[in-house]
């Protein structure tokens, strides 16, 4: 354990940043001692993003010091972060598909390279030390996510390394892999690395970190020591005093299929797309089914066939009983179909459009049209009506989406399915990115759409939701689905080796 | 030192700012220009703006060269909302002028009501033929628009030059390369006696009603304008884009279809080689000017129908070459865009800062 007698390696003094419109980091107080794990938490838009560029010096801070080891430096681009030995693992990734490990690595480190086959050496024996299996040859884009990871922590380590950033790194990975990452973080920092964990995971930050620095709204709200802290009280320092946080759901069982995938196997029409591979897949009324999965497994291509993006061979898919397989997507909303894509600003709303036209967006079968004019009275109504019983803080219908925070805008379009009241609910990462306020409120709003019957299928990276509100899970794995299990009687454990291809891994 | 600096939302005032800026922009240099050609810049903008409207037969005909120009532009503003950039309003038009003149030429004797709407549908139906053969393009080919309308131009252009060369001549011409002059019954009555105001203005403030309709009260013109939006959320919500883009590109090019024949059963009165001083290419300045909006189409037309009377008297009054029109729409479009840059972006003087005070923080 780190005391406060190691040296300290990075001290930021009242750091701040101003964009127009908006103060992204006030003031902001930060030590970090050499060998220590601390972790930089708070939600989307607290800032955290913000700071550590200013760290990797791709943002310059209006105002404020950073120390290094004492000296005071102002960090003036990325490539002097690297000098003084800052490396950064950004949560996406900056790899060419195309390119081998090797040649990745050694066009990130430029001049310091060298020649390709000692460095690849160095990755080999950079990898093995730290227990990161990856083989420098293999061209990345047969690389899974957890590897493309690995390869950008070594890129790190081949250089001579004093800190390192990691941003939200556990959100593209299965369990296990989380585990194998944190021994290797441990271990880094037992030899005198200092490693910045940024999250909004709490269980995570519990279990690696031994300080934290918790954000909110730009300011620091608590600095602690983690072993001092449990979950609920990092919460709050994230979310502040009056918003609610937890809540638990009673599982149920559905009756009758509502939504059946039967046989669906569709090949991927581009490269480095993810093939269908014969999906078979039942929800019912009145239950919830969750699908884990790490990002690129099939996901997108699997929602796109539910929605009617894309079509897939007649007899594969089923609402109520009746083949949809080659509906377009408006004629499965009047079979009954809700849809929550992924993308909140572009699929999910159009961001120059006022929120009154983006509920016609979707919502258009909600008796708005009249001989095919559009009623637009009735549509304002429908607008005020998703805004006031879902909470969508607004200047008003009016507003533009985009003038919505990401939190707003995805409860306007939760609110905007639901009120629609479909028998078929398909909801793609219902809360990514949304605070937790608003995604306890979108939890409810799911749940008391299946007590009223409705089938709902959420496909989510985030696992810990899925054990919250679905109930039955299973995983997405390589373009197949595994089988599902009720959910009392599933573990993270089981659904995280699912989520790695290993479908025999039922209870 | 002066940075761009995202505004973070569109500005709507700037949005509407934006074209009387572009406006006063355009006769700042023109100012320039006329004195450094040592013309008193004063006498010489009165020309251009002021003498051509002076009287009464000025603003009718204003309002004769306004019509052909915003039936154009009208159409243009439904497929740019779509965003679909369809270059060939201009030989839309010209091949409107063709086919309509074509059947008008066979009717030179006929007589009846049914002869005019004939011909004007053959007109409509020529453009919308040109405009055609692109979205087909578009839909099967993925064929870029802007390069195949821009092409069509010349083809239709080419077309009607031979015609008039050739089978269209007409034998009693003296060999100039005119047709016949159309019959009486397959000519535009008149709207306002004595004037050459006709009834294609009224076609073309009808149009711009229905327009306005279709664009903001029906749910086809709101999907028109969510495919030029957003390409995603219109497939997701089950908008057929392939239809779309042949409905916008019909309109736009009918409209211009019908622009043309209204110019030749209209004050022409027969098929000329100079059907169009470029008003297809003037009508894609107008949509952008208006933004897009009919009632700024409106007042965008009567600025650009303007230019073109008022490049005429400078050619007279100040003997300037009749180009000054071409360079005149040339800085409109050119400060407009300008302008435009401005809606998303503010300048910022990058200096010694002020303390921000009322700023909101993220998230």
């Amino acid at each position: 354990m780190i005391t406060d007698s190691s040296p300290l390696r990075l001290s930021l003094r009242g750091i701040t940043k101003r964009y127009p419109g908006c103060v992204a980091n006030n003031k902001i107080d930060l030590d970090i001692h050499a060998g220590d794990i601390h972790a930089l938490l708070g939600e989307n838009g607290a800032g955290k993003s913000t700071l550590m560029k200013v760290i990797y010096g791709l943002v310059k801070p209006d105002e404020g010091d950073v120390l290094w080891e004492g000296e005071p430096v102002a960090i003036k681009d990325p490539a002097f972060a690297r000098q003084m030995g800052i490396g950064m693992v950004f949560q996406h990734f900056s790899l060419f598909d195309t390119l081998t490990v090797t040649e990745n690595i050694a066009l990130a480190l430029g001049k310091e390279a060298g020649d390709l086959p000692s460095l690849a050496k160095k990755i080999k024996a950079v990898s093995e030390k730290y227990g990161m299996t990856i083989q420098p040859d293999r061209l990345v884009h047969s690389l899974s996510v957890g590897e493309r990871q690995r390869v950008e922590i070594v890129r790190c380590l081949v250089q001579d390394i004093k800190l390192l950033i990691l941003d939200e790194p556990t959100s593209v990975l299965t369990p296990q892999e989380v585990d194998t990452l944190f021994e290797t973080l441990r271990q880094l920092a037992s030899e005198g690395c200092s490693i910045l964990f940024i999250s909004h995971k709490l269980q995570e930050v519990k279990a690696l970190c031994h300080r934290a620095t918790v954000l909110r709204a730009g300011e620091v709200s608590g600095h602690c020591l983690t072993e001092n802290e449990d979950a609920a009280s990092l919460a709050r320092m994230m979310v502040g005093a009056d918003t609610p946080i937890t809540a638990t759901f009673a599982k149920q069982f559905g009756t009758e299929p509502v939504l059946q995938v039967k046989q669906l196997s569709i090949p991927s029409e581009s490269h480095f797309g993810m093939s269908l591979k014969d999906i078979n897949l039942t929800v019912n009324a009145g239950e919830i089914v969750g699908i884990a999965g790490v990002a690129g497994n099939g996901q997108e291509e699997l929602l796109a066939s539910l929605s009617g993006e894309t079509l897939s061979p007649p007899g594969t898919l089923f609402f109520k009983g009746q083949d949809v397989a080659q509906r377009r997507p408006n004629h499965r909303r009047a079979l009954g179909l809700g849809f929550v894509p992924e993308e909140r600003l572009g699929r999910g709303a159009i961001p120059d459009m006022s929120l009154t036209e983006n509920s016609l967006l979707t919502g258009f079968l909600m008796n708005l049209l009249r001989k095919g004019f559009v009623h637009w009275n009735r549509t304002r109504n429908f607008t005020d009506r998703i805004n006031n019983e879902f909470q969508v803080k607004t200047a008003g219908r009016e507003a533009t989406a985009n003038s919505l925070s990401g939190g707003n805008l995805q409860k306007f379009i939760i609110g905007r399915e639901i009120l629609q009241q479909p028998d078929i609910l398909v909801a793609a990462h219902p809360t990514w990115g949304v605070d937790i306020g608003a995604a306890t409120a979108i939890h409810k709003a799911l749940i008391a759409l299946r007590n009223q019957g409705a089938a709902i299928l959420v496909v989510s990276e985030d696992i810990d939701e899925l054990f919250l509100i679905a109930d039955r899970i299973g995983a997405i794995c390589d373009g197949r689905i595994s089988p599902l299990t009720p959910t009392e009687h599933a573990s993270i454990e089981i659904v995280g080796r699912q989520m790695a291809g290993d479908f025999q891994a039922a209870s | 030192m002066i940075k761009l600096e995202p505004r973070g939302e569109r500005s709507k005032a700037m949005a509407y700012a934006s074209p009387v800026f572009a406006f006063l922009l355009t006769v700042l240099t023109g100012v320039i220009l006329f004195s450094s050609l040592g013309i008193n810049p004063w006498h010489a903008l009165v020309t251009l703006f002021y003498t051509p409207i002076s009287d009464v037969y000025g603003l009718t005909e204003l309002a004769v060269k306004a019509t052909p120009i915003l039936i154009c532009a009208i159409g243009l503003s439904v497929v740019f909302k779509a965003q679909i950039w369809n270059i060939g309003a201009e030989g839309q038009l010209l091949m409107g002028a063709l086919t309509g003149g074509v059947v008008a030429l066979q009717l030179i004797d006929a007589e009846g009501f049914w002869v005019l709407p004939l011909v004007m549908i053959s007109g409509v139906l020529g453009g919308m033929l040109w405009s055609g053969i692109a979205a087909f393009l578009k839909v099967h080919f993925n064929s870029n628009e802007i390069l195949t309308t821009i092409m069509m131009n010349y083809i239709a252009l080419n077309i009607l030059l031979w015609g008039v060369h050739g089978p269209l001549k007409d034998p009693q011409g003296f060999n100039f390369p005119e047709s016949a002059m159309f019959g009486d019954s397959a000519l535009m009555p008149i709207l306002i006696e004595g004037t050459r105001v006709h009834f294609g203005l009224a076609l073309a403030l009808l149009a711009v009603v229905a327009i306005w309709v279709l664009m903001s009260h029906s749910f086809i013109g709101f999907q028109i304008r969510v495919i030029g939006m957003d390409h995603g959320a219109a497939r997701l919500s089950g908008f057929k884009g392939k239809h779309l883009t042949y409905l916008t590109m019909l309109i736009s090019g009918g409209l211009a279809g019908l622009a043309g024949i209204s110019e030749v059963a209209g004050p022409i009165g027969q098929l000329i080689p100079s059907v169009s001083p470029g008003y297809g290419y003037a009508a894609i300045i107008v949509a952008f000017l208006g933004r897009l909006n009919p009632f700024g189409i409106v007042l965008a037309t009567f600025l650009m129908g303007l230019l073109y009377m008022g490049g005429e008297m400078a050619q007279i009054e100040l003997g300037l070459p009749l180009a000054l029109t071409n360079l005149f729409q040339g800085m409109l479009l050119f400060y407009l865009l300008a302008c435009d840059v401005f809606i998303n972006f503010r300048l910022r003087w990058s200096g010694p800062r002020k303390p921000a005070s009322a700023l909101r923080t993220e998230g």
